[in-house]
């Protein structure tokens, strides 16, 4: 492996890391959004709060990490990508900034009127992000960016990233509703970790529904993409539709913990098998990790960046979430 | 290069300017804020209950700021590559470095704060409170690395420019360490760092002045006004020198901007100090002069050349009249608010409490707002003054702007987006202050030894959610 496509699997690492974690945020605010009037919803919403209140911003980091590394490990395709697809990027941006201010705007409303217009915020919001963020993923997995300048709009409203973004707000919900249920049977509140659950099943169910239709638009509109899922990127696949069966078994039986295990691992293998796929392009069909790598001295640099996160960064992120884990963690503080 | 129309040029550089002018007041929050609720929750748990419930606010007040700060800060990393891909194409390796390891202390901050905020009553009082040094220390190396990747742009070193074959440039000998620690890193670093740690103390301090005009003198209120009002005095006191040891460096490395900060149409011995003042066609009018300050100021002694505006062509100068008015704004203010704080200490000193004043609570008042406006007025300087470059003498802005059209577009609707969360967090912001308030005068049973429950009354939340 060159150190180049070691700075690439870094990268990737944390398009894994964001997609599991600010996933499940995002996904939270899809659940928030479908929740109901302010009595109906109130428990979920409470749950909401407390579940993704003390991780969302270290989780929503993994998007600067990814973009950071991707401007610095790989300047031009950074460049053409953000260009080539400014306009969903700029519904990205908007959408990030309405969901992060929503949501903590919404913790200290002062009435119900102002709490609900900052929860609509928050909401709308989480589905649009993902939605979008999909849509990219779809349109540079599609082949549908070039190293210079492609079409603003053609260009990631293929089927593709149709597939993309749809798949991106259902497997959020899903990863989101398996949390929430756990985190709510930890704090002892059976009944709504039951209703999470049911969740859980119908959103993965869906999920799980969309992936397999969505064969046929992608084999069609991402040959390259299409070859590496029947080929290199094949058992993580398999592995994906495992832990996802896994997941919704034990949904079934109300073992969230455990659901929540196979749910992150489904969703961790197909975005892992997307990048196995596509490699060696970071655009696909358009630039290779060699045609695109930075400076050798600067990806020396991004790895030693990576070993101190790793010793810094990391320790602190899990001790967070050994934390938010902690049953004394989970009710209240007052 | 690509040529794109001006209007779609002043588009872009207008959304850049509005999303960094909004984004750098809430992160001098996160740079500064930790070290302010620090120092009042250690005191809170060596038995000042009144420095107690301040942290407990503040804590609160952190996390609505640290939260839009969080997001403005992520819409400036996109703006980095929809507005200025010529910029990150070509030179993203070289100045990613800082920004790769911003990341690493914005993370740590994101997951401390998270820590912190929920760690109330969690965790053991001493952990709790020692979860702030790691933010405190985030925000150093935060600053400093966002701070390098900026100074780059004004003294850029760490590689080559090659000509290819077809006549373009080409980046070569990448070196990101020497572009990191360039040579305008530590001024500019310190000036930030200081600035952020002026804005939080006098923006807090303001806070409580207004409260003490109008009448609330609880201790709560004379407490939290003198712990903000020493951290912003401490970097006032010491913010004027850096800013003189940065302005130093710029006759050697940016002399257009210096010239156009002083106002300086030609290169002179002697040169006079311009006070105001405007550049008609070339000729200075209304300034007020004092012979040689300017030489004495800039380059240390008066016999010494202060640059002219000439020394560029006419299409390479920085638009002098914004850069010099700036420049004399954040002088002034901060000048201003040195004395004014080093006077209330003086004053002090000599046993008398200059905050039983009106004029001196409505002057403190004002002085929050004033180091905000010094701070925007510093931004100006730096990056107008650079101007037309985007890298100092290497990259014109023109040429690292996006090809794509309408920016109108989303500058208009970041215009809209922005003053709706500025309005918002100001008026979330007041009204918690007021709950508060009405917290504090009906609640006599303020109990349990961590503090008192501020916020969270479960009356609001049921009403919230019901």
């Amino acid at each position: 492996m060159s150190l180049a496509a070691l700075c690439a699997a870094l990268m990737f690492f944390g398009v894994v890391a964001y997609a599991i974690f600010a996933g499940a945020d995002f996904g939270s605010g899809v659940w928030d959004l479908l929740a109901g009037d302010a009595q109906k919803g109130a428990h979920l919403r409470t749950q909401i709060d407390k579940s993704i209140g003390p991780v969302w911003e270290a989780n929503h980091v993994w998007l600067i990490y990814v973009l950071v590394f991707m401007w610095t490990g790989f300047p031009r395709a950074f460049a053409a990508m953000i260009t080539t697809l400014f306009i969903p990027w700029l519904f990205v941006g908007l959408g990030i900034v309405l969901r992060g201010s929503g949501f903590a705007f919404r913790k200290f409303a002062e009435t119900l009127t102002q709490a609900r217009l900052y929860g609509a915020a928050f909401a709308a919001s989480s589905v649009i992000t993902p939605f979008f963020l999909g849509m990219i993923a779809g349109a540079i997995a599609g082949g549908r960016v070039p190293l210079g300048r492609g079409d603003l709009w053609s260009s990631w409203t293929g089927p593709t990233s149709w597939v993309g973004g749809v798949l991106a707000v259902l497997t959020c919900s899903f990863l989101a509703a398996t949390f929430l249920a756990s985190d709510a049977e930890r704090a002892g509140n059976h009944e709504l970790a039951v209703q999470c659950g049911k969740r859980a099943l119908i959103a993965g169910v869906a999920a799980g529904a969309v992936a397999m239709i969505a064969i046929i638009p992608i084999e069609s509109d991402a040959e390259t993409l299409a070859g590496g899922l029947q080929g290199r990127a094949a058992p993580f696949v398999v592995l994906s539709a495992i832990a996802g069966l896994f997941a919704l078994w034990r949904l079934r039986a109300g073992r969230f913990a455990r659901a929540r295990v196979g749910a992150v691992i489904a969703v961790a293998a197909v975005v892992i098998g997307w990048g196995v796929a596509q490699y060696p392009d970071v655009l696909v069909d358009h630039a290779t990790i060699s045609d695109v790598a930075g400076a050798h001295s600067t990806l020396v640099g991004l790895l030693i960046t990576f070993g101190i996160a790793a010793v810094t960064a990391v320790p602190a992120m899990v001790w967070l979430f050994v934390l938010v884990n902690k049953r004394d963690w989970a009710g209240d503080s007052h | 290069m690509l040529a794109v129309d001006a209007s779609q040029l002043m588009a872009a550089r207008d959304q850049m300017a509005l999303s960094l002018g909004f984004h750098i007041v809430l992160s001098c929050f996160g740079v500064a804020f930790p070290a302010l609720i620090y120092v009042a929750h250690r005191r809170g748990l060596r038995g000042d209950a009144d420095a107690l419930v301040l942290a407990k606010r503040w804590s609160k007040v952190a996390a609505v700021l640290f939260a839009v700060g969080a997001v403005s800060g992520t819409v400036l990393s996109f703006e980095m590559g929809l507005l200025w891909p010529g910029l990150m194409s070509t030179f993203g390796d070289v100045i990613g470095l800082p920004f790769a390891l911003e990341g690493i202390a914005f993370f740590v901050e994101a997951i401390f704060l998270g820590i912190y905020l929920y760690g109330w009553n969690r965790l053991s009082p001493k952990v709790h409170l020692r979860t702030l040094i790691p933010m405190i220390a985030a925000g150093v190396m935060g600053t400093f690395c966002v701070v390098a990747a900026n100074a780059w742009m004004n003294s850029p070193s760490g590689f080559n420019l090659q000509t290819a074959a077809d006549g373009s440039l080409k980046v070569v000998d990448v070196d990101p360490v020497e572009a990191m620690f360039n040579n305008a890193v530590w001024t500019e670093f310190l000036h930030m760092f200081v600035a952020a740690y002026m804005v939080v103390g006098f923006v807090a301090a303001a806070v409580y002045a207004s409260g003490m005009l109008r009448g609330r003198r609880d201790r709560v209120h004379t407490l939290g006004f003198r712990l903000a009002f020493a951290m912003a005095t401490i970097a006032a006191v010491v913010q004027p020198l850096i800013g003189h040891v940065a302005g130093m460096r710029l006759a050697e490395h940016q002399p257009q901007k210096l010239a156009a900060m002083e106002l300086a149409t030609t290169t002179e011995h002697n040169a006079p100090l311009n006070i105001g003042g405007f550049l008609i066609d070339g000729k200075v009018y209304g300034a007020l002069k004092i012979p040689g300050l300017s030489s004495l100021l800039a380059r240390g002694w008066f016999n010494r050349d202060v640059p002219g505006l000439d020394l560029a062509p006419q299409a390479d100068q920085p638009p002098a009249n914004v850069v010099h008015n700036a420049f004399q704004i954040m002088v002034g203010v901060g000048t201003a608010l040195m004395l004014f704080s080093l006077w209330f200490w003086l004053r002090r000193r000599r046993g008398r409490d200059p905050t039983s004043g009106r004029r001196f609570l409505k002057m403190a008042v004002v002085a929050g707002p004033a180091a905000v406006l010094a701070l925007e007025a510093g931004w100006t300087v730096t990056e107008v003054g650079r101007q037309p470059w985007i890298v100092q003498d290497v990259l014109r802005v023109r040429d690292a702007v996006t090809p794509n059209g309408g920016i109108w577009i989303s500058f208009t609707v970041i215009a809209i987006v922005y003053a709706g969360l500025g309005t918002i967090t100001y008026r979330l912001l007041r009204s918690m202050s007021r709950r508060w308030r009405e917290a504090d005068r009906t609640a006599t049973d303020l109990p349990t030894p961590y503090g008192p429950p501020i916020e969270d009354d479960p009356r609001d939340r049921v009403e919230a959610r019901r």
